[in-house]
């Protein structure tokens, strides 16, 4: 019999399968679940960006594109990024087309990281991170944010953390799962603790047009950052495109060489068709995008306000669609109530649990869903919260 | 405000004061406050329920009737209009520009044949009537009827 365990590579049978895993396998054996546990826009793609991938695919447009990207995506996507963070990338050398923002994280970390690299990650935090950071031999250091601080990176927790072997911070805002967004001013605190050091930043900043209130603001904006900030961003949740997987990073050249050098032995290139139809999303969809996010933001309002209502504690989120609601009163875990919650009332959430151990104590809910649909859901955890009082 | 309020509320006219307040960001009882006025300015004129005929066995058929009219009696257009609009099964009645003139909205093959046959025809000022039957309604009021679309989202993802 073969053994698997001499076949498999050692490294990826040690990385955990993800705790969103388990919850999927519940949810899908109890019949008529309704759920609130999904990362992706309910909306479907503006109607001009699928006309433009219909009018490539009649045109034949169905062979690789430079490893890059399409060059006229490339300009649209630089301008877009200058017009909305302030910051200038060459579309030539400082801009790479990738697989989804998923693509562009995992290898801006193989870029930089070298073995036994250690790389801050704020927790709680998207699930990628810290599997690829191994799979590149990196060491995963994690820091917790808090409630309390509305889930930013501190500087002093920042500096607390570097050790003479730390070479790269992840940065994540608008956070999933918190909601959480930096300030400019939050920003220069961590710029500060940086500048003096070799560390480099991945900010991924894929729900950067998902903010309510405040305006996105990038840490490679922040005075000297430009040069050491892999900037992450892609069509995904922006322009409600998630399957057309399209993303793409911003690098000053010496690191985007890099990058594209394993983007191109890794994929070659960014889908043909997704990379046309994401020229018009920049070009068209200003307006699509503005009345996505302010019917995020009107779901949003309600949600924390029904969660307060329920008394469960819930810090007001900026950004992305997710609340991030404490479980705590209810005396249970985050997965007993997560549990409770889709074997009495089916609805699913995902226990903070599964975006690091200091999720424990909070639940993920998404609203990206219909009013009626949130209102639903909504009404079955409170029944599931007055069960436990 | 009263705009996104208004459009709220095209969507869906039962959300309580404290469903509304929640989604702008305002104190229910103002909402109370702002929807009695709009109410009072005559801005919202009513509110109404978007059915699914087709669930129904009620097998009320629709008609759009194209009136073109010169007025040459004391009637007048408004005098017209006001005549049409008193029927029970007119559901609307718009002004139109183009080929022709008023566009009226009749639920009910009976009243469809006693508006045109009864009425319209014996007024001198409609020059001509053309009556078009509605097979099937796709979407109404903003709402899409009888839609078979899915969540096709797993339950759970990162």
């Amino acid at each position: 019999m073969t053994d698997y365990k001499n076949i498999l590579s050692d490294t990826v049978r040690d990385i955990k399968p993800s705790g969103i895993r388990r919850f999927f396998d519940i949810a899908q054996n109890v019949k008529g679940v309704i759920s609130l546990g999904v990362g992706e826009p309910d909306f479907h793609t503006p109607w001009d960006i699928r006309a433009a991938a219909i009018t490539a695919l009649e045109k034949g447009k169905t062979v690789y594109t430079a490893n890059a990207g399409l060059s006229e995506l490339r300009e649209e996507i630089a301008s877009y990024t200058e017009r909305k963070t302030g910051v200038k990338y060459s579309p030539d050398n400082e801009t790479v087309v990738t697989v989804g923002g998923s693509e562009a994280i995992d290898i801006t970390i193989r870029a930089l990281v070298n073995p036994g690299d250690e790389v801050l990650i704020h927790e709680p935090c998207f699930v990628c991170y810290a599997p690829l950071v191994r799979l590149a031999g990196g060491v995963p250091v994690t820091i917790t944010t808090y409630a309390r601080d509305k889930f930013k990176l501190l500087p002093e927790q920042l500096l607390k953390n570097i050790t003479p072997k730390t070479k790269l911070l992840i940065l994540a805002y608008p956070n999933n799962p918190t909601g959480a967004i930096m300030t400019s001013e939050d920003l220069n605190g961590i710029a500060g603790v940086l500048k003096d050091t070799g560390i480099a930043v991945l900010s991924d900043e894929i729900y950067a047009e998902l903010t309510y209130g405040k305006k996105h603001v990038s840490i490679a904006s922040a005075d000297g950052m430009k040069e050491r900030v892999v900037m992450v961003n892609g069509f995904s949740k922006a322009f409600a495109m998630t399957g057309w997987r399209l993303g793409y990073v911003h690098a000053p050249a010496p690191i985007a060489e890099q990058i594209l050098k394993i983007h191109q032995y890794a994929v070659m290139c960014s889908p043909t068709v997704s990379q046309y139809a994401a020229i018009a999303a920049l070009r068209n969809c200003d307006c699509e995008v503005r009345a996505m996010v302010s019917e995020y933001n009107r779901r949003r309002r309600f949600v924390v306000s029904r969660f307060n209502e329920m008394g469960l504690r819930c810090f007001e989120p900026e950004g992305a669609f997710y609340v991030f609601p404490s479980v705590e009163s209810t005396g249970m875990t985050s997965e007993q109530f997560c549990e409770k919650l889709i074997m009495e009332q089916k609805v699913a959430a995902v226990p903070g649990t599964a975006f690091g151990d200091c999720g424990e104590g909070f639940i993920r809910v998404s609203y990206a869903y219909s009013m009626k649909h949130l209102q639903d859901a909504l009404e079955r955890i409170e029944y599931v919260i007055k069960d436990t009082e | 405000m009263n705009n996104e309020l208004l459009k709220l509320l095209k969507k869906n006219a039962r959300y309580s004061d404290e469903e509304l307040g929640a989604m702008l960001g305002i104190p229910a009882s103002e909402i109370a406050g702002q929807i009695k006025k709009l109410e009072d300015d005559g801005i919202i004129r009513g509110y109404t329920t978007v059915v699914d005929g087709d669930k129904l066995d009620d097998d009320a058929v629709c008609a759009i009737i194209e009136l073109k009219v010169k007025t040459k009696s004391g009637l007048g257009f408004n005098g017209i209009v006001n005549m049409i609009m008193q029927f029970d099964e007119v559901e609307s009645v718009a002004l139109m520009a183009g080929d022709y003139d008023l566009a009226v909205t009749v639920r009910g093959a009976k009243a469809v044949a006693f508006l045109v046959s009864q009425r319209l025809s014996t007024i001198d000022d409609v020059l001509s009537t053309a009556t078009h039957f509605v097979l099937k309604k796709y979407k109404e009021n903003g709402v899409i009827l009888n839609t078979d679309e899915n969540d096709e989202r797993g339950f759970v993802s990162p």
